[in-house]
Parts: structure tokens; sequence; C-alpha cells
């Protein structure tokens, strides 16, 4: 079973999304996310001040196997953009609850936050997709 | 239910993660396909690849046979133990599938055709070997390993033994019986190495003395990339039964001479020879962004539009390169539409890789 931290928020489609004290969430992929998709090549993120829709396509990683598209867990802005995946995706497979992070969001209707899994419905959502 | 290998457990207690291929459960990586890419280019590392159909052939028809079936000539052949890369055509000169075939003995020759192709292959070898006194095979019985890297042939022999001395005096190209081992100075990757064809009583207790030499498994994942690199084309990708040699940039496997050697697909590709293709096979460097995948379109301003065959990642070059059918008016560069955007990317020769070293001209 892989690492789901127990202070995050996550999403069926497998980001995950962690809420700052300045009101921005950061978001990116789960440990298991990262281990289906294998090695990373290639990472796109979002460009900052870009206004998105929640389940709205937003970035792209990019394993030696397939690529990939990330969802917006929630509507809001763009505030940040992890810039360092250019040069070096591998980060997303070695930290990806922490230097592998893909943008910041400041979210539009804070209430949607609520409507995330917990870490419990997360490890749920992955028990069911192994049956 | 999918086949397995006699080394499927194996791969599982080695840590392989498995994947369906052509009916076949097989390893795709046991934990990273870039290191295990750079393992076989920089030292060595071993494959399992007993899903691929071995074919002897035998019998005082033989060489007339393999003369009409395949498109290179096995009179080329003139020393036991020599291998032969050919194209098996249909009438029509589309590739039916790519192998090797080893000449053994006057009676006797050895083809290793693509899994994937298998029913497809021994239906039509069966159907056009009635004519010629030859008797058909498959050796079910066998399984297959490859061993590839610059330090392979070294640790194979010092792993084997005086069994597999004889390696040391094969030249590429050429196999060699050693024991209950068939052992071929040939592969997949574009570094030297070995493939080893043996009993498939035998494979587990071989896989597990070269992996205690520390020769570690390489997955399939890793196979595609490096083949790739040494610009080494996969059969049902980069070309089928629909693009014919001349197509595929596989001209070179088609012996034209001698001219009245009758060879399946022959006419066709005459005629094709005379009024000229219009579609070439090359390969792309990725100049922008990206990765480079198979299907994505291909955009040669003013010349019109082509497709990629396969593309990946690169992990020698770090940076994407494919195979591409472009139209034959093609030049250097082109652009790739990849999920909606146009990406530059240059046209070259393949290889792209050769015994761990870019072949890339300077400036790309």
């Amino acid at each position: 079973m892989s690492n789901v931290p127990a202070d995050l928020k996550y999403t069926k489609s497998h980001e995950w999304v962690r809420m700052e004290d300045d009101g921005t969430v950061t978001v990116g992929i789960t440990e298991h996310a990262q281990d289906l998709l294998g090695d990373m090549v290639f990472v796109e993120v979002p460009e900052v001040g870009r206004t998105l829709e929640a389940a709205e396509a937003c970035a792209v990683v990019e394993s030696v196997k397939a690529a990939s598209d990330v969802y917006s867990p929630l509507a809001g802005e763009v505030t940040a953009s992890n810039e360092a995946l250019a040069d070096s995706p591998e980060t997303v497979n070695q930290d990806p609850f922490g230097a592998g992070w893909l943008m910041r969001i400041k979210p539009s209707d804070p209430g949607e936050l609520d409507q995330l899994l917990d870490a419990a419905g997360y490890e749920a959502h992955l028990a069911a997709e192994e049956h | 239910m999918p086949k397995r290998t006699p080394l499927y457990h194996q791969h599982l207690a080695m840590g392989a993660k498995m994947v369906d291929f052509s009916g076949w459960e097989l390893p795709i990586h046991y934990g990273s396909q870039i290191e295990e890419h750079h393992q076989v280019r920089r030292d060595v590392g071993m494959f399992s690849i007993s899903h691929m159909t071995v074919l002897d052939l035998q019998g005082d028809g033989v060489r007339a046979f393999l003369r009409r079936l395949l498109a290179n000539d096995v009179d080329r052949l003139k020393a036991s133990g020599k291998a032969l890369y050919s194209c098996m055509l249909n009438v029509q000169g589309g590739v039916l599938d790519d192998l090797l075939v080893y000449y053994m003995r006057e009676d006797w020759f050895r083809l290793v055709v693509n899994a994937a192709t298998r029913d497809k292959d021994l239906s039509w070898i069966e159907e056009q070997a009635k004519p010629f006194a030859v008797q058909v095979a498959e050796r079910t019985d066998l399984a297959m390993v490859a061993v590839q890297g610059p330090n392979a042939i070294p640790k194979v022999i010092a792993t084997l033994g005086s069994t597999a001395a004889g390696i040391g005096h094969l030249q590429p190209f050429t196999a060699g019986e050693m024991g209950r081992l068939f052992i071929a100075r040939t592969g997949y990757t574009g570094e030297d190495g070995v493939e080893i064809i043996l009993p498939n009583d035998e494979v587990q207790d071989l896989w597990q003395r070269l992996h205690a030499a520390g020769i570690p498994p390489i997955g399939l994942g890793a196979r595609d990339t490096l083949r790739l690199e040494a610009g080494m084309h996969l059969y049902g990708a980069d070309m089928d039964d629909t693009t014919t040699p001349l197509e595929s940039a596989l001209e070179w496997t088609v012996a034209r001479e001698p001219l009245e050697r009758d060879f399946i697909g022959r006419e066709a590709l005459e005629r094709q020879r005379r009024e000229g293709v219009s579609r070439k096979l090359v390969g792309l460097v990725l100049e922008g962004r990206g990765v480079l995948r198979a299907h994505q379109r291909v955009v040669v301003e003013g010349v019109g539009d082509g497709e990629i065959t396969s593309g990946s990642f690169s992990p020698t070059l770090n940076r994407s390169i494919a195979l591409a059918r472009v139209p034959v008016a093609t030049g250097d560069r082109c652009q790739v539409d990849i999920r909606g955007k146009l990406v530059p990317a240059r046209v070259i020769k393949p290889p792209f890789v050769r015994h761990g070293r870019s072949c890339l001209p300077k400036g790309i």
C-alpha cells in the first residue's frame, strides 16, 4: 500500500491538495499515481494567473510510458507553478508530496475543499480500484 | 488466460511489474525503466524473451524454400552459424514479419520470429513450404534469454565457464551450439551481447546464475527505448503488411541480386521501385519540449503530413526521439503535433545511439 499522508485532501483522479496558511492550496499527484506512471520525463505546469475550473485538465505529467493529464481539484486562480520540474521531472517520482508539487491555486470557493476525499476516503478508493 | 514463460515466478520474485504483451504476461520493468536502460548502455543486463517464436526448418529443400520465402537471400550465409536479418513479404510486397534466420547446416535453418505474429507466420510459412521438401517445427520446448551491454560477453563467459568458452570466438551475427545452449551474438539494443536459446527446463537455473553473477533483469520498457535509440524497427509499429521495405528504410535488407531469384513480393517491389515511393521512414529528434509518441501527426511545411510510428524519451540523449513515416520529399526539418501544439523537430537518418554513444550529427 502506498503512502497516503493524513493531513492532505485527495481526488479520485489521484491529485493531492494541501491547505496553506495564506488561504491557497498546493496541488500535486499522489505517490500511487507516480508509481503507476513510472519514470517521469516531462512535466508541463499551468501558467501563473490562469483561471481554472474544477476538474479542468491543467497540467501534464509524462513518463517513459505515457502522458497523463492532471485535473484541477477545485476552481480558482494559479498563483504559483513548480517551474523546477522542467529540468528535473524525476522529482515527481522521488518526492511526490514535497518538492514534486505542481501548482498553487487560490480557490474561488473554499467550500469546494469539503467535497474532496480525506486520507481514509482516498485509501478506500485505492483499495476499490485494485479489485 | 495470458500465457506465461518459464521465468514468470522469477520475474515476480525480482519485483517485476507485469503487463500484457500480445497475450503474454511479461515484465515491463523491475522498478525503474530509465535505470534499466542506462544499466544496459553502461554495463550489462538480461532480458527474458521466451515469448519469441523459434522455428526449425529441416530437410533437403530448406535453402531453396528460404530463397523463395525471404526478401533477403540466405545464400549470403556462407559459414555455419551465420545469421541474417530479413523481412518476410506478402505478394503485394507488404511486410508480414521481420525475423532472424540462422544457417546451421545445409538441412537445418533456424528462424526467430515475433510473438505477436506467431499464428499468421506459422500458417503462411507452412502454406508456402508445401511444394518444398521442408519440415517446419515450432520449438515450444525452448526458452530464450538475451544478455546485452558492453560487459555482456565477458560476464556470460565468466558465469557459464567452459560450456560457453566458445562465445569468445563468435563473430557478430553468428551463433554456435555449446552443449545444450544455442548462443548467438545478436540482440535488439545496439550493444554487444548474446541471445541464448535453451531447453525450457534449464532456463530458470541459467537466469538465477546470471543474476547471482550481478547481471540485473531488464524489462520490456527499456528493451523498447534501447531498440529505438539503436534505430531498430518494431514490427506492427514501424512496418506491417500495408508497408513495403522501401517505405520502411529496410531496402538494405532486400537482396535484389541475383535478379533471377524469385522471392515472394519481388514483383511488387520492382514495380514500386519503377514508379517511385511516396513515403519514407526517418528518425526525428525533438527540438522543443515534450515527448514524441506513436501516431502523432508530423507536419512538413510545403510538403504534407506524416505520422510517428514509434516515439519515446531517449534516456541516453536526454531528449525525445522517434521513427516516423513522412512524405518522400521531406527535408531535414518538420513539426510534430503534440496535443494541439506544433513543436519543431529535426529529421535524421537513424541510429540515434550506437555502443553507448550519440550518433546525432553535430548541431542537433
